[in-house]
């Protein structure tokens, strides 16, 4: 009798630890797979784009890669320290994380330097794994990105690019310019 | 026995003169009337190396047989049984072949220095482990030979060698680096003014973080000549003047929010950040792991900061070295997760690190944006 009830305790164990080990493996096999890429510049960002780029995350599991372009001058190594550009895009990625993380989505930033914008995002392709780049074409242009690095983008990233037409809605942007990040809406 | 004393002469690529000025400052030992022996010696048939070398005893080297080839290597045990006051060792990022009493020579050096002989070595900036990533991507040359940071920390000296890049490449050029058919190919690759100039820039910041974190303070009490032998210890160990932050990270994209707050921090004590973490002995860095390692790699040349790996099976054993070596003033440490089943009975992480660090050393929590979130 105690030898049947044994026998089925270790079953039931072994089930219960088989479904648990295959959720996990599950779970991790999800969270591995895909990024989207928030590459922005400058002080500000449109709220569109991140909220675009964090509805897809949401939508399909995804981690959110927002990515801070920073410009480095001729005159000092690529690679050099760049604190005063750190400091901008803190700001801005703590604004993204904050955003983000009301809606559950995972965040994984990056800071990529180069000696323009497309140089940055071209070392930024080159070593990071993505599915999706959402960028927002604005018909200022402010976000740094000109119709060029689009076209560019579009020819180069090997993934999916998500170009958002400039839109009334623009001008609402998260913005950190000197200021303590915009407190999400 | 009292360690010997360790001298390092860093330069920022091949040819600055690194072993010249070793073998200089080894005959004004002698000259002093110190037995000064050189351990090993790498002229790479530069002449004025070579002329340096005169007049030094040098301890014969030992062949070792790799694949039906001989090689000669430093005769560790032969230089402890002579027994000088002053080994020079050159190079000593160099690997050793299978079978030698230590992998890397810097593991020699250590074994010399234990027996109470100063050493003075070599090696160039690319080796450092933690400038390793950044010097590849600046020159696009990956060298494979690489040494902890520690190994510098652990200088009681360490002298740079110093040579604007124009100078660097006349002597090149003028044939006094490697012989006449090599000349322009390594003009062509390696020695380009862009390079030699961005890594004279990584040895200078390096050689400047070594000394902030080795000044001395002297307190009054020391001024007098009045402490007692325990105090004289702790005084005589290195202490950063000011803060030095040190944030412990894991590669996980969670950490980077530590990473900003620890930098926040940082900026505004104007002082240094390390980012560390104690990996775990035997781990594979790869795949998922190695990407977001690059990544804190990357975000520490961005800010400026160090990011050093410690291996120990101990996370608070660990920090606790690395806190003593970089003289950290602050501790930051993410939000741990609930604690569960047993490890609930275990001290939390932050009462541990504040016993196993030196007083003084305060440890700050930052809090994890998705726990926060969980708890609203």
């Amino acid at each position: 009798m105690i030898e049947h009830f044994l026998v089925g305790l270790a079953l039931l164990l072994g089930l219960a630890l088989g479904f648990l080990f295959a959720r996990r493996r599950r779970g991790g096999e999800t969270e591995a797979v895909h990024q989207i890429l928030l590459p922005f510049t400058g002080t500000e960002i449109s709220r569109r784009a991140i909220d675009a780029a964090l509805r897809l995350a949401r939508a399909e599991h995804a981690t959110l890669m927002p990515a801070y372009l920073a410009r480095v001058p001729k005159s000092l190594p690529l690679d050099c320290a760049v604190p005063k550009e750190a400091d901008r895009a803190m700001a801005m990625l703590e604004a993204i994380e904050q955003r983000a993380a009301a809606q559950d989505v995972p965040v994984d930033a990056r800071i990529e330097r180069g000696r323009s914008y497309r140089h940055a995002l071209a070392r930024l392709l080159d070593h990071e794994a993505f599915d999706r780049v959402v960028v927002s074409a604005t018909a200022t242009g402010s976000t740094g990105f000109s119709g060029d690095d689009l076209v560019w983008l579009l020819e180069k990233a090997p993934a999916e690019v998500l170009i958002l037409r400039p839109g009334p809605a623009d001008h609402r942007v998260l913005s950190v310019n000197g200021r303590p990040p915009a407190v999400p809406a | 026995m009292k360690s010997g004393r360790y001298k390092i002469f860093l330069g920022m690529a091949a040819g600055v003169g690194k072993t010249y000025r070793m073998l200089q400052e080894g005959h004004a030992e002698a000259e002093a009337g110190r037995d000064v022996v050189i351990g090993y010696l790498e002229p790479h048939k530069r002449e004025e190396t070579s002329a340096q070398a005169r007049g030094l005893e040098a301890v014969p080297r030992r062949e070792v047989a790799i694949r039906d080839v001989a090689v000669e290597e430093m005769d560790l045990p032969a230089l402890l049984v002579r027994a000088p006051a002053v080994a020079l060792i050159d190079e000593l990022a160099h690997t050793n072949p299978p079978g030698l009493e230590h992998g890397k020579r810097y593991e020699d050096i250590a074994d010399v220095l234990a027996a109470g002989i100063d050493v003075f070595s070599t090696v160039n900036v690319q080796h450092l482990e933690s400038l390793n990533d950044q010097v590849a991507e600046l020159t696009g040359v990956r060298v494979r030979e690489t040494v902890p940071d520690s190994v510098l920390g652990s200088a009681d000296e360490v002298v740079l060698i110093d040579l604007t890049p124009e100078a660097l490449i006349e002597r090149l050029r003028a044939g006094k680096i490697y012989p006449g058919e090599n000349v322009q190919a390594a003009l062509d690759n390696f020695f380009k003014i862009e390079n030699l100039a961005a890594l004279r820039e990584v040895s200078l910041r390096q050689v400047a973080e070594d000394v902030e974190s080795k000044r001395l303070v002297y307190s009054e009490v020391e001024q007098v000549g009045t402490r007692c032998e325990e105090d004289k210890v702790a005084a005589d160990a290195p202490k950063a003047v000011g803060e030095r932050l040190l944030a412990l990270v894991r590669p996980q994209p969670s950490s980077q929010r530590l990473v900003r707050r620890a930098w926040r921090s940082a900026q505004r004590l104007g002082t240094g950040l390390d980012l560390l973490w104690v990996k775990p002995p035997g781990q594979a860095i790869e795949g998922e792991l190695e990407r977001q390692v690059t990544a804190l790699r990357r975000l520490a040349s961005v800010l400026g900061a160090t990011f050093l790996i410690e291996e120990h099976d101990d996370l608070v054993a660990g920090a606790a070295r690395v806190v003593r070596e970089r003289g950290s003033t602050y501790i930051m440490v993410g939000e741990s997760n609930p604690p569960k089943g047993f490890a609930r009975l275990r001290e939390p992480l932050p009462q541990r690190l504040m016993r196993a660090t030196p007083p003084g050393v305060d440890v700050r929590i930052v809090a994890h944006r998705s726990l926060k979130e969980e708890g609203r």
